[in-house]
């Protein structure tokens, strides 16, 4: 009933497009156009054009071979395997709509809201606001270099950056939209009409957005935040001068067995997309978090997460997956608090053995901070748009 | 007179040299000699012996310099000097210092004068002796003590070789390699190590021969690694003699052709003293070989004797993890191969499960061979040999030995890179210079275009630019130098910039 409705008002809405289109002509007439420049043929920094107007990336790493698992530790190493090969254009309509509240159910909120470029894609809040400020149970993680992830989310219960996208754009607390609504509403904005058609030109102009249109371009840009030029790395390839001696003293310190931080954050990505359960505390208000537990349906995952990425986790406070501590400084001081401590007294967790008491010195916590630093790079951050399609404000603009 | 008697002596010499030449041949000569066989287990040892296998680590010609290093001066100032393919030589005296090696191919040689080591001591107050990152690692003859961490750590420098050193007391692992291919490991000896002296971690193509490991908590642990050759080590002492492991939640999944051949592996009878949570923690003392879910490993022609709980233990994940599920992590040992094997006066005193199993079978002593938990295709070469529990599934081993497996390292070592100075300068253009130039349009710098054109065929040119800029247009913000690129790059991508058609 509901479903036949829905088609019914496509097909009118499909109708009153073409009718308008033939009055008008080409629809690169329209005037509502304007406000959106045309969608670059270039690909963002980091990325090479190839013949079949896809974007390859290329950086650095890619001189390395390793004889392991790419991704896994030590500084010549390659990465994992990149997600590449988008065009351009499908890139930057994703920046687009990865800024535009539009995308969400009420206009209200865009992937930005909560991925914010100015704050290392995240939001600077502990826990993120989804949906009129309603406050949700996990912080937001950084967006830089999911290209080379495999698991999303904090319990790692997508596998890909499409399955991802589906839970804030479709959660009642976070973007509060449905399928129907986010077609509908791209489908009755001109620009995106228009902007669409030109990332997608194999099919007919006069076809509507679909929803994997709308998913692959928001990946596209995604995957286009790519962080790799560090000071870190220009110590990894070879310039040693990069690195000052605390920051050096940080790096021993960080790859040691006595901290391990780089057993699960392995070099070059400085994580290795594992669960790990940790013990990490909750604010007070929050009940125990179960973690991966749930999406896996396994007690001996219970309190599990993710490893993020500490690339550009200088920008991305608070940390861990309840923003539990403000600074690096108190985050790296949880790990030497000794293992277990902020274990609830009625939780029997399977805490991940690299967790125990590596006794280090106030002057060791330090350093690990200085050389936590030296992964900042945002050089090849991407531009907020000035408008966008929807005509709708964006809330990124510093 | 004097010359007479003088040549007498002579002639006198000669005769009773050639009489006791005689008598001699007469009396102690030999039979026919007969041929007796080689015992099999000789043959292993000399291959392992005649076919020197650090020959194919020392491939690499020697092409550097020699730095010395005397007591009082450092051995990280020396690193830091040394270039690729250059000796650093370290004399006796006590150096109290983290030495961290991030580039390729440097060897560093303790000098051993008259029997005094150069020694690194820690002082409980350092983490790791040795931290490496850099392909071609060499380091031996070294004394290493009281660290906090490890004596010689590496993160995924391949080619390595760690030999003769002397390790005692270093903290949480002895050597630990980790993410390396091709490497070697001999003729060390560690002790007083909490969890294992040797730790070959997520590693492929390595050979661990002639060490001895004792007092430990593990004495050799294989762990999460591929093509391994564990032979002729000495393990005593230790908690656990030598381990074959996969341990899950690693990146890295799998643990499988793993041969322990010829080593001793006796008394292993050490108090567990693992840091709590550790993954050794929960080895049972008494333990000569575990294997816990690694696959195709080959035990053959060990001496395994005096372990109190069980000579050999294989079991699964769910045996003998304490660790979270991994969807990832296969968890049953499958097609483990015992071949011939000297095991007696095992199991004199099992612990904990084992003697709970043991009850069950009216017997206070352990198994020399105990299986327990899930895996397929495990044989074994005359099971009556051994007094085993639970190795009804194990059939009759297809293999009657490896003799034809000398090692594992490669015939070349691991190439450190695969590209080409072209695309050196593809990867630096778009991987660095990208964020502030592109071809046509303005960006945070000039288009390449108009770069291309200042310095139309003069790569040295734009090499001498980045590495010091000068600003020259007051429109645009001065350029950072890029004097972090190699010499190599920056000609690369000079190259590369020139030759650019859009």
């Amino acid at each position: 009933m509901s479903k036949n409705s829905i088609l019914f008002k496509v097909i009118i809405l499909g109708l009153f497009i073409g009718v308008i289109a033939l009055v008008q002509g080409s629809g690169e007439e329209s005037p509502s156009y304007f406000d959106v420049p045309k969608l670059n043929s270039t690909c963002p920094p980091g990325f090479k054009l190839n013949e079949q107007n896809e974007c390859i990336s290329q950086n650095l790493y890619k001189q390395y071979t390793t004889g392991n698992d790419p991704g896994v530790g030590g500084l010549k190493t390659a990465l994992p395997e990149v997600r590449d090969g988008f065009s351009p254009q499908e890139i930057d309509l994703g920046r687009y709509l990865f800024f535009d509240p539009a995308l969400s159910g009420n206009g209200t909120i865009s992937c930005a809201t909560c991925h914010d470029p100015n704050k290392g894609f995240s939001d600077g809040l502990p826990t993120s606001k989804g949906m009129d400020d309603y406050s949700l149970n996990r912080a937001a993680p950084t967006l830089w270099n999911v290209a080379y992830l495999k698991s999303f989310f904090w319990d790692g219960r997508a596998n890909t950056l499409e399955e991802q996208m589906e839970g804030p754009l479709f959660a009642e607390e976070e973007m509060a939209n449905t399928p129907e609504n986010l077609i509908n509403t791209l489908n009755s904005i001109d620009n995106y009409k228009f902007l669409f058609a030109e990332a997608y030109p194999d099919r007919n102009k006069k076809d509507s957005i679909s929803l994997n249109e709308i998913y692959r371009s928001i990946v596209a840009f995604q995957s286009s935040l790519i962080s790799l030029n560090s000071k870190y790395d220009q110590y990894a390839h070879g310039y040693h001068k990069a690195l000052n001696q605390k920051e050096i003293e940080g790096l021993n310190i960080f790859r040691s067995f006595v901290a391990r931080c780089a057993e699960c954050h392995t070099p070059p990505l400085f994580t290795n997309q594992q669960i790990a359960v940790l013990g990490a505390p909750e604010p007070n208000n929050l009940p125990f978090d179960p973690g991966a537990e749930i999406p896996f349906k396994d007690k001996t995952l219970r309190g599990g997460f993710k490893v993020p990425s500490l690339r550009n986790i200088e920008k991305t406070a608070p940390y861990m997956h309840s923003g539990m501590f403000p600074t690096l400084r108190e985050t790296v001081q949880f790990y030497t608090d000794g293992r277990g401590h902020a274990v609830p007294e009625n939780e029997d967790l399977i805490l991940h053995w690299h967790i125990w008491e590596p006794n280090l010195t106030d002057y060791e916590l330090d350093r690990l901070v200085d050389f936590l630093k030296t992964l900042t790079d945002e050089s090849f951050i991407p531009k907020i748009p000035d408008v966008v399609p929807s005509g709708l404000t964006t809330m990124n603009s510093k | 007179m004097k010359t007479k008697s003088a040549l007498f002596k002579i002639i006198g010499m000669i005769l009773t040299l050639a009489v006791g030449i005689f008598i001699g041949k007469t009396f102690f000569a030999s039979g026919p000699v007969e041929t007796v066989p080689m015992p099999t287990t000789m043959k292993y040892r000399n291959v392992g012996l005649t076919k020197d296998t650090t020959q194919i680590a020392m491939n690499e010609e020697f092409t550097g310099e020699i730095i010395l290093v005397k007591k009082g001066q450092s051995i990280q100032k020396a690193v830091e000097t040394a270039k690729p393919g250059d000796l650093i030589q370290v004399y006796p005296g006590t150096y109290f210092e983290t030495v961290y090696i991030d580039k390729d191919n440097i060897s560093v040689q303790g000098v051993i004068v008259k029997g005094e080591w150069p020694t690194l001591d820690g002082k409980k107050e350092l983490n790791d002796a040795f931290l490496y990152s850099g392909n071609g690692i060499h380091i031996e003859n070294f004394k290493i003590m009281n660290y906090k961490g490890n004596g010689i750590m590496g993160q995924a420098g391949n080619n390595f070789v760690l030999r003769n050193n002397w390790i005692m007391d270093a903290g949480v692992y002895g050597i630990f390699p980790q993410y390396g291919k091709n490497g070697l490991i001999e003729h060390n000896v560690l002790s007083g190590i909490e969890d294992a002296a040797i730790y070959v971690g997520m590693c492929d193509n390595i050979d661990v021969l002639h060490n001895e490991v004792f007092n430990s908590v593990a004495g050799i642990e294989i762990e999460n690694s591929r093509h391994a050759l564990v032979e002729n080590n000495y393990a005593h002492n230790n908690t656990g003699g030598i381990l074959a492991f996969v341990t899950p939640g690693l990146p890295i999944k799998t643990a499988f052709d793993i041969i322990i051949r010829n080593n001793f592996i006796v008394n292993n009878n050490h108090e567990n003293f693992g840091a709590p949570g550790s993954i050794v923690a929960g080895i049972p003392p008494g333990t000569g070989i575990l294997v816990m879910a690694a696959d195709d490993v080959i035990i053959e022609n060990n001496i395994i004797s005096g372990n109190d709980n069980a000579g050999i233990t294989i079991v699964d994940l769910a045996t003998g993890g304490s660790t979270s599920n991994d969807r990832n992590s296969e968890p049953n040992p499958d097609r483990v191969v015992i071949l011939d094997n000297f095991m007696h006066n095992n199991g004199n005193n099992p612990t904990g499960e084992i003697k709970a199993l043991m009850l069950t079978q009216l017997s206070t002593k352990g198994p020399d061979i105990l299986a327990m938990g899930g895996g397929v295709g495990s044989t074994i070469r005359d099971k009556n040999r051994y007094r085993t529990f639970g190795l009804d599934k194990f059939g009759p081993a297809q293999i009657t030995d490896t003799k034809d497996l000398t090692t594992f390292l490669l015939d070349a070592p691991v190439a450190p890179r695969s590209v080409s100075k072209e695309e050196v300068g593809e990867l630096t253009y778009y991987g660095v210079c990208a964020g502030c130039h592109t071809w046509d349009t303005r960006l945070i710098g000039p288009p390449t275009q108009i770069i291309q054109a200042i310095h139309y065929n003069n790569p040295q040119g734009i090499v001498d630019y980045i590495t010091k800029p000068k600003n020259l247009r007051e429109d645009y913000p001065e350029m950072p130098p890029q004097d972090y690129l190699s010499d190599e790059a920056k000609m690369a991508v000079a190259e590369y910039i020139l030759a650019m058609k859009e």
